[in-house]
């Protein structure tokens, strides 16, 4: 499929003013749903600053947004040596003419203004070079410590005015630390900003921790870890570091993931003759409801965003599909038809499709679907790849691959829904099973 | 008394007799001798017919590193090296091969009554996470269940799935992956918890 980007036309000031549109109206405008093989071309300048502190920031803070942007796949962030005007004064119109020769399609000005020797204000502005008009400006109170995050928080604005959607920069991302050789493997959770900055472990202890997720409402994770011998479902609260272990299950608890509104757990149980069955937690009376009793096996289930219906997977056909059920467990219906093995879904935030994993012939690929089974799509093949997890705006998949042989170690990588830029995800070392949180408040 | 002097002549008469030849011995008079008791020939037994026993092969033979017998390394010893089952892709149904180690386990877990085991199912690499932990927990079952066929306690046995968390060859090919699906019965001191 194509991908592009198209600019809602050059609208001339007559035309503008005949339509009483105004200049907050954004003109240039980014399809993030076709993908993208020309990239915006974007300029972030440094932000402008009073001093050798707030001009130290001002750099780093457009350094971050530039590399935010470049990411998406949806920009390409320009050289600054390659900039003809300097702005002094972000409170005037910048020269368009000046960023047109560059080709240029939008321009970011910024500056920082100290408050106190702890308190600084981040500024900026959008500007829309062809139509020549703003279509952003926003301020930000913070303390100096925190201009990383507020420029994701720039990120996420500069991406939500130019493509319509929320933007996913200010998030972060859990995932499993690995290190050791294939046979002799530790892992270890850990947790880091969504560009791999600020990574720290999640937990003081070595034990053997699997498959977090995050609450897509709030900044709590669930995980599966062998702290006893039986491992079991675990909830961490982040901001609070207080673990609890989920109910009092005599066989193995795991495959946990919230419901979008994070009031519910859903996972699979083993049971009787080590049948795994998909149960629900409600995490606020903590009563569990079982929804399947098939004795094959019943495992990685995820809710839609509106709670209404569950994808999981199972072999009650023979092999490793997907299946859907109404949330009460009623209406079991196949979706996966095609060649090979459906494994791991997981519904998008937005709610349109389902990521999961298909193996079959020595390889594995991330691919999606629509929640019927139509429109089936692969988005990457490799050796062995696994764990899709959705962007807050349901527009990226990341993702664990693992390498082959004796010395196979795994990374995580990143890919547009539509396919289009794959990347590796900076992590401090070998890393699998990331989840990524919401939007942090 | 005239009688007295005729018996000392008498007497007289033997001792002078006696001074002249030496005295012959008494003939001592035996049993009468007759003829041999007759020979008689004793009956044949009927005996019971051979046994086969069991064929004669080579003892057990010296072996300087033997663990001791009732030792962790003993179980591991009289499994063949290693405490583990291999099982088919994607399947978690026990092999001939398997059986066999396992009434080999059983028979030494009942002669050890102070061990118990955690049985560990495993899987290859080649499936997901999640999935592989519920297939691991059937194999560590299938292993379980076969034990308690052979006489041990349920008590006795615990499972545990690491799905595909504990592969024991780093090959991506079938000879690794082969004995990556496996069940394994670590032996614990002890109860288990």
């Amino acid at each position: 499929m194509n991908l592009k980007h198209f600019i809602i036309s050059l609208w001339t000031a007559f035309c503008a003013a005949l339509l009483t549109v105004g200049t907050a109206h954004a003109q240039l405008e980014i399809d993030i749903t076709k993908g993208n093989i020309d990239p915006t071309p974007i300029a972030v300048p440094s932000f402008l600053g009073t001093d050798t502190q707030t001009r130290e920031l001002g750099q780093q803070i457009a350094e971050v947004i530039r590399a935010d942007l470049e990411r998406s796949g949806l920009f390409k962030s320009l050289n600054p040596a390659s900039f003809l005007e300097t702005q002094t004064n972000i409170d005037y119109q910048p020269t368009f003419a000046d960023w047109r020769v560059i080709k240029a399609e939008a321009l970011v000005s910024g500056r920082i203004v100290k408050e106190s020797p702890t308190k600084i204000r981040v500024e900026f502005r959008l500007w829309d070079i062809f139509a020549g008009s703003q279509l952003a400006g926003l301020r930000f109170a913070t303390t100096p410590d925190n201009w990383r995050r507020t420029a994701h928080k720039a990120s996420d604005a500069i991406y939500k005015s130019l493509t319509g959607e929320e933007g996913y920069f200010d998030s972060r991302i859990v995932f499993i630390d690995e290190t050791g050789p294939k046979t002799n493997r530790k892992k270890r959770l850990a947790i880091m900003d969504q560009d791999g900055h600020a990574p720290q472990y999640l937990l003081a202890g070595s034990d053997l921790v699997l498959t977090p997720r995050f609450s897509p409402s709030s900044q709590k994770i669930t995980f599966m870890s062998y702290e006893n011998i039986t491992p079991h479902v675990y909830l961490l609260d982040i901001e609070t570091g207080r673990r609890e272990l989920l109910g009092n299950f005599p066989g193995m608890t795991f495959a946990p993931r919230f419901s979008h509104d994070g009031n519910q757990l859903i996972m699979a149980m083993e049971g009787k003759s080590a049948n795994s069955d998909i149960y629900i937690m409600d995490l606020r009376s903590r009563s569990t409801t079982r929804l399947t009793t098939d004795p094959s096996i019943d495992v990685s289930a995820s809710f839609s965003p509106d709670g209404r219906k569950i994808v999981f997977n199972s072999d009650r056909g023979g092999s490793p599909q997907l299946y859907t059920m109404n949330a009460d467990g009623t209406n079991k219906k196949r979706i996966s038809f095609g060649k090979g093995r459906y494994n791991s879904p997981v519904w998008s935030p937005r709610g349109d499709k389902i990521a999961f994993v298909k193996s079959g012939g020595g390889k594995f690929s991330i691919s999606v679907m629509d929640p019927d089974g139509s429109n089936e799509r692969q988005l990457t093949e490799s050796f062995s790849e696994e764990g899709p997890t959705w962007s807050p705006n349901g527009r990226v998949i990341i993702f664990s691959r693992e390498t082959k042989g004796v010395n196979g170690y795994n990374t995580v990588w990143s890919v547009d829904l539509t396919g289009q830029n794959l990347r590796k995800v900076e992590t401090p070392g070998k890393a699998s099973d990331p989840a990524w949180s919401p939007l942090l408040p | 008394m005239n009688i007295k002097p005729i018996a000392i002549s008498l007497t007289v008469l033997a001792l002078t007799a006696c001074a002249t030849k030496a005295p012959v011995q008494e003939v001592q008079e035996r049993p009468e001798v007759t003829a041999p008791p007759p020979v008689t020939q004793e009956a044949r037994p009927t005996l019971p017919p051979v046994v086969q026993a069991p064929s004669v092969v080579q003892g057990p033979t010296f072996d300087p590193n033997a663990p001791v017998p009732g030792s962790i390394e003993d179980f591991a010893y009289q499994s063949g090296g290693e405490p583990r089952v291999y099982f088919g892709y994607n399947r978690y149904d026990l092999t001939e091969d398997a059986r066999n180690a396992l009434r080999n386990q059983a028979q030494w877990l009942q002669s050890y009554s102070n061990f118990n085991a955690i049985v560990e199912g495993n899987a290859d690499e080649r499936g997901t996470r999640e999935y592989n932990l519920a297939l691991g927990a059937r194999r560590a079952d299938s292993v379980k269940a076969f034990l308690v066929s052979q006489g041990v306690s349920p008590s006795r046995l615990t499972t545990v799935s690491y799905g595909k968390e504990r592969p024991i060859d780093g090959r991506s090919n079938e000879a690794g992956w082969s004995r990556n699906r496996n069940g394994h019965t670590n032996i614990t001191v002890g109860s288990i918890g």
